[in-house]
């Protein structure tokens, strides 16, 4: 479902992505795993057309994407949830979700509060608080509703950066189960994480970054149980 | 003495309620592209002027009003692609010089068009002032305080109430999140500057009939727009509002109760004072919401 071919991302003099290829198929839950620095956040963010890559090649559902603008990778069906989240602290929790549909509005708008139903079945936590400031959530439900917002937009491919990040584990747990349930309504995902735990227990297959490249790509039954990958890179994950 | 103190303050609030206008679009795109848009100024004239044409054709002011708002909305938004958009990502400093050099431009385009002369445009409604506790209201002024109320309960409305006023107001708080729900910002910057032009326009033909219009006129109006709107702390329409208000009432009285020559000089005294103690602004101190 999408493919990247030899990609290449600087930041400035910094090259934050080198020669980097993967495919993920469609359905399934791909975890990126690697140490701060490593460029997953840099990967995420070039599929999502935050930064323009300078080799290389992005192709989703057969078609290529690369260097094309946020706003025009989200309406082909692509979603990120960022790391830092950036959601509209200071409107509604409702407004944020009405706004993660901002691509679809005119067309869709008499389903919209129906999508926004579903939003909150997923999300029961944020249910009664559709009026708060979105600001005014706890790092959890924000957490939440930047998912949430990302979902409205109705992705084929979602992709989170490190949505465990700061989070109680208890929450951590029902995000990581909320991403399962997305996982078998058809949703492929991509999901950065430094949380290795977390992630080797939800993820179909598994990369390893490091320093922009890839090192370890497998299902995630096989690098639980390479004890190389366990000890170098991923700390004891059992 | 009682009866000329009410003159100034209806004199006041008809000047404060022009700069309340200049300084409420000046607020809003700046809020929306953080641009200060110092050619603001020029809309208003060019606005003023084009209607003073259109009604020497024999149009009714009613449709003078309306052809001049669409034509200049047209003109901020011709301007913004041809500038703005070519040097997006460019520093707010290279936005505030690109404004400078379109201010200086669109008033060489007036002096071209319609020269030294200086025009003047009939009041929207005919009839002579309204005696109100022994002080003439001026109808005009009437005309002017509805569209300051218009704007305000539009501007209002649009941000608060709409949904494509949320999806500007959300890309002013987090670019990057608004750009990842596939709002485009250049669109929006785009469409503030149609909004700037239309609503400099309908200040220029308001104003017209109590000010008379001149091609060079505009600096000055952007001088004082700008005045008010930082007296509100540059980002709050209702502080833009009540300081441009605040700004007209000083200059009336002092012109009025001390010297004529103190007009001008009181908005560069505020100015300078602002910019000294307060450069945040003296209403912003206290403000509590953005746009
Ligand atoms: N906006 C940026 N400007 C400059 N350098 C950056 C920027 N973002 C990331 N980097 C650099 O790029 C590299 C990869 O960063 P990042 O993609 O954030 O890694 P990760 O998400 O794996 O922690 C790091 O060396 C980081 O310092
Ligand atoms: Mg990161």
């Amino acid at each position: 479902m999408l493919r990247i071919k030899n990609l290449g991302v600087y930041h400035g003099y910094v090259q934050a992505i080198r020669e980097l290829s993967l495919e993920v198929k469609e359905g399934e839950l791909l975890a990126v795993l690697g140490a701060n620095g490593a460029g997953k956040s840099t990967l995420l963010g070039t599929v999502a057309g935050l930064y323009k890559p300078t080799a290389g090649e992005i192709i989703f559902k057969g078609k290529p994407i690369t260097g094309q603008k946020p706003e025009q990778v989200v309406r082909q069906g692509i979603s990120l949830v960022p790391e830092k989240r950036e959601i509209f602290s200071a409107l509604s929790v409702l407004d944020n979700l009405m706004l993660g549909a901002f691509h679809r509005y005119r067309k869709n708008k008499p389903v919209l509060m129906n999508d926004i139903q579903e939003i909150l079945e997923l999300f029961p936590a944020l249910k009664g608080r559709e009026s708060d400031q979105a600001g005014s959530l706890s790092g959890g439900l924000q957490q939440m509703l930047a998912i949430g917002r990302g979902l409205m937009s109705r992705p084929a491919l979602l992709m989170l950066d490190e949505p465990s990040i700061g989070l109680a584990p208890l929450v951590v747990r029902e995000i990581m189960s909320i991403l399962v349930k997305l996982k078998k309504t058809g949703v492929t995902i991509i999901l950065v994480e430094q949380n290795t735990k977390s992630a080797l227990k939800v993820a179909d297959s598994v990369l390893v970054m490091e320093r922009g490249g890839i090192t370890h790509s497998g299902n995630s039954v096989d690098i639980i149980a390479d004890s190389s990958i366990q000890e170098a890179y991923l700390g004891r994950a059992r | 003495m009682g009866e000329q103190l009410l003159q100034l303050l209806f004199t006041g609030l008809t000047l404060g309620s022009i700069y309340s206008i200049i300084a409420l679009t000046l607020v809003t795109t700046f809020n929306v592209t953080g641009i200060l848009n110092l050619a603001q100024g020029e809309f208003v004239v060019i606005g003023a002027l084009l209607a003073v044409s259109l009604q020497g054709t024999g149009m009714p002011m009613i449709a003078v009003f309306i052809v001049s708002v669409i034509l200049v909305a047209i003109l901020g938004g011709l301007l913004e692609r041809l500038t703005i958009y070519r040097a997006r990502g460019a520093s707010n400093l290279s936005m505030l010089i690109i404004t400078i050099g379109l201010s200086i431009s669109l008033r060489g385009l007036a002096l071209l068009i319609w020269g030294t002369e200086t025009y003047s445009l009939p009041a929207f409604s005919e009839g002579g002032s309204i005696i109100v506790g022994g002080a003439a209201l001026n109808p005009q002024s009437i005309w002017i305080f509805a569209l300051v109320a218009v704007t305000l309960t539009g501007l209002y409305g649009f941000f608060g109430h709409t949904f494509w006023g949320k999806a500007v107001k959300a890309s002013v708080y987090n670019q990057t999140g608004a750009r990842l729900q596939g709002i485009n910002l250049n669109t929006i910057s785009f469409l503030a500057f149609v909004a700037a032009g239309g609503l400099g326009a309908a200040a220029g033909v308001s104003i017209g009939p109590i000010t008379m219009v001149t091609y060079d006129m505009g600096f000055m109006l952007g001088v004082k727009g700008f005045v008010a709107a930082a007296i509100g702390g540059l980002s709050n329409v209702g502080g833009a509002v009540i300081g441009g208000i605040l700004l007209g009432i000083l200059e009336s009285f002092s012109s009025g109760l001390i010297s004529s020559g103190l007009k001008d000089a009181i908005s560069m005294i505020i100015l300078l004072g602002v910019l000294l103690f307060r450069p945040e602004g003296i209403i912003g101190a206290i403000r509590e919401r953005k746009i």
